[in-house]
C-alpha cells in the first residue's frame, strides 16, 4: 500500500504537525480528515490497524505489569524454583498457544485489511473522469486541463480546482527529478518518476481547499513545493474552466500597457507564457490567470502586488535556488508589470 | 583492530569527508541586464599596436552546479533548436574544434548577447548576464574546453554522445589570435 510503504507512522506525525501553515490556514492537509472515499479507505485502514495496535500494546502492557507484581520475592539464599521440570505447566502452555493464535489473527486481519483497501483504492469508477496532466518540476507544479478539443485545453499552476464528485484521472509527469504527489485529504502518495507516465485517480467529495505537498525530497526547495486542489461545486467549477480557456485579457490603461510591454520585451518572456500574447515559454509557470491563483512559487507566498512585485526583484530571498533569476528592472516598470500581471484574472 | 588505529582511521575519514564540497553554489547573481562588456575584442583588426583589453574570464567556468545550470538553460532558451545537442543543423556545430568567432569566453558571450550574422538572435536584455555566463561555460564544455571535473556528466536522457567531461579537449583550430605586441 503506498502510504504504509515509507513510513507507518505517517498518520501520527501529521497528527503532530496539525497546527496549519501562517497563510492558506483554510487549506486543510490532514490524513484522517478525508474528503473522498480513496483517502477514507486510507483513513478506515489506519483506524483498524490503531485499534488493533492499541489492543496489542494495552495487552502487552498489562500482562507484563501483573507478571511485574505478582513476581516471586526471593532472598540470596532461597533455593532455585525447578518445580516446572517435573510437572507440566499446561496453564502457561495454553495461554501462550492462545496469544500467538490471536497475533496470528490479528496479522491476517491486518493482512487482509491492507489488500483490500488497495483494492478499493484502484476501484474507483472512472466514468466520465476529467483529465489533468501535472508535471513535478523543481519546485512547482505545472497542470494542463486535457481535452479531446485542444482548443479547450489549458495551463495552470500549483493550484488545481476539480469538481467536486467527478473521478479525476491525473497523468504524473517530471522532467528533472523524482517528485511525489501527495495531497492527504484525498489520496495517498504517487512518485513522479522522469521518463514514466502514471496514473493516478482521485475524485473529492467534499467541498473545501486541500493542501499538497511534493513527498519526495527533490532539492534544496521541496518543502516549498506545495499545491492547493480546490474542490468546487460542478458549476462553479464550469465556470471557473471556461474563464481559464479564455487567452489573457488585452492590457486596457496606460500602466497595464506598459507593464505588457515589459513583459515582452525582457527576460519574463523567455520563460513564462500568457495565452493570446507572443511570450510562449514552458520553462516557469503560465501566467494566463495568474491574478486568479491565492498564492505564488508553489505556496510560499500569498498572491498579492506587493509579494509579487518583492517577488520579481529577488526570488532568491524568498526560494533560494529556485530558477527564478532577479531581475533588474526600474521601478515603474516593475510596477507596471505587477500592475499588468494583476489584470491577469 | 585496536581503539588506537580506530581513531585514527575515524579522523582521517573525517579530514577525507572535508575535501567532498568542490565549491559552493551561488544563488545571488547580479541583477544587472546583460550587455557587452567594454573589454571583449569585437574584432583582430587593431589600430595601434597597444590597448588591447585583458582577457574577460568566466567566474562560472570552473563551477559544475553553474555548467549543469547551462546545460538547462541551453535547452530552456531554444539553442539546440539551431545547434542541435551540440552537432550544430541550422546553426554551426559546437562541439568541434572550429570556432567561426572565437572560442574565448567573452567570444561566446559576445555571441550571445549580440547576436551574429545569418540567424543567431542576440540575447542581450532577454536573459540575465548571469545566465549568459552559464551558457558560455556551458557551451566551451561542449567541445572540451572547461574543466573535465566540472563539466556535466551523464544525463539521465538518451543521448547520442559522450558526457562533456569525457571529451578531450582539442587544442581550437582557429581561436582568436592574440592581439599584436
Amino acid at each position: 500500500m503506498t502510504m504504509s510503504r515509507r513510513c507507518p507512522f505517517h498518520g501520527a506525525i501529521l497528527a503532530l504537525f496539525a497546527c496549519e501553515h501562517a497563510f492558506a490556514s483554510t487549506a486543510s492537509q490532514h490524513v484522517l480528515r478525508p474528503a473522498g472515499p480513496q483517502a477514507e479507505s486510507i483513513a478506515d485502514l489506519w483506524n483498524l490497524t490503531l485499534a488493533i495496535c492499541t489492543f496489542v500494546l494495552t495487552a502487552v502492557v498489562a500482562v507484563t505489569l501483573i507478571a511485574v507484581a505478582r513476581r516471586r520475592r526471593a532472598e540470596s539464599t532461597t533455593p532455585p524454583d525447578v518445580a516446572s521440570l517435573d510437572r507440566s505447566e499446561a496453564r502457561a502452555r495454553a495461554i501462550v498457544t492462545g496469544a500467538v493464535g490471536v497475533t496470528v489473527v490479528l496479522l491476517a486481519v491486518l493482512l487482509v485489511a491492507s489488500v483490500l483497501t488497495d483494492r478499493a483504492l484502484a476501484r474507483m469508477p472512472l466514468q466520465d473522469g476529467l483529465h489533468i496532466e501535472v508535471t513535478g518540476k523543481q519546485w512547482w507544479w505545472d497542470v494542463r486541463y486535457d481535452d479531446p478539443d485542444p482548443s479547450r485545453v489549458f495551463n495552470t499552476a500549483n493550484e488545481i480546482h476539480v469538481p467536486v464528485g467527478r473521478p479525476v484521472v491525473l497523468t504524473l509527469k517530471s522532467p528533472d527529478v523524482i517528485h511525489s504527489f501527495w495531497v492527504p485529504s484525498l489520496h495517498g502518495k504517487k512518485d513522479l518518476i522522469p521518463g514514466q507516465t502514471v496514473t493516478f485517480t482521485l475524485r473529492a467529495d467534499v467541498a473545501g481547499v486541500y493542501r499538497g505537498q511534493c513527498a519526495e525530497f527533490c532539492g534544496y526547495q521541496h518543502a516549498r513545493m506545495g499545491l492547493l486542489v480546490i474542490a468546487d461545486p460542478p458549476e462553479t467549477f464550469a465556470s471557473w474552466a471556461e474563464a481559464q480557456r479564455q487567452p489573457a485579457a488585452p492590457p486596457v490603461d496606460e500602466q497595464a500597457r506598459r507593464g505588457h510591454d515589459v513583459f515582452m520585451t525582457t527576460t519574463c518572456a523567455m520563460c513564462h507564457a500568457i495565452a493570446g500574447t507572443t511570450a510562449g515559454g514552458r520553462a516557469g509557470p503560465d501566467l494566463t490567470h495568474v491574478a486568479s491563483r491565492t498564492t505564488l512559487a508553489a505556496l510560499t507566498l500569498p498572491n498579492t502586488a506587493g509579494h509579487l512585485a518583492a517577488w520579481i526583484d529577488d526570488p532568491q530571498a524568498f526560494k533560494p535556488g529556485t530558477n527564478m533569476p532577479a531581475h533588474a528592472l526600474d521601478g515603474q516598470d516593475r510596477n507596471a508589470l505587477v500592475a499588468y500581471l494583476g489584470t491577469l484574472r | 583492530m585496536n581503539a588506537r588505529a580506530a581513531s585514527v582511521l575515524v579522523v582521517g575519514v573525517l579530514a577525507a569527508l572535508l575535501g567532498c564540497e568542490r565549491e559552493a553554489r551561488r544563488f545571488e547573481e547580479a541583477r544587472s541586464a546583460a550587455t557587452l562588456p567594454q573589454s571583449i575584442r569585437q574584432s583582430d583588426i587593431q589600430p595601434a599596436a597597444n590597448s588591447a583589453p585583458a582577457p574577460l574570464a568566466n567566474a562560472y567556468e570552473e563551477n559544475a552546479p553553474a555548467l549543469s545550470e547551462g546545460q538547462r538553460l541551453y535547452r530552456w532558451y531554444n539553442c539546440n533548436g539551431c545547434h542541435a545537442n551540440g552537432g550544430g543543423g541550422q546553426g554551426p556545430a559546437l562541439m568541434d574544434d572550429t570556432w567561426i568567432y572565437g572560442s574565448e569566453p567573452a567570444n561566446i558571450y559576445a555571441s550571445i548577447v549580440q547576436g551574429r550574422p545569418n540567424g543567431m538572435p542576440a540575447f542581450g536584455g532577454r536573459i540575465t548576464e548571469g545566465q549568459v555566463w552559464k551558457l558560455a561555460a556551458y557551451v566551451r564544455s561542449m567541445s572540451g574546453l572547461a574543466p573535465a571535473d566540472a563539466s556535466p556528466s551523464r544525463r539521465d536522457a538518451i543521448h547520442a554522445r559522450e558526457p562533456e567531461n569525457r571529451i578531450e579537449t582539442p587544442p581550437p583550430r582557429n581561436a582568436v589570435p592574440p592581439a599584436p605586441k
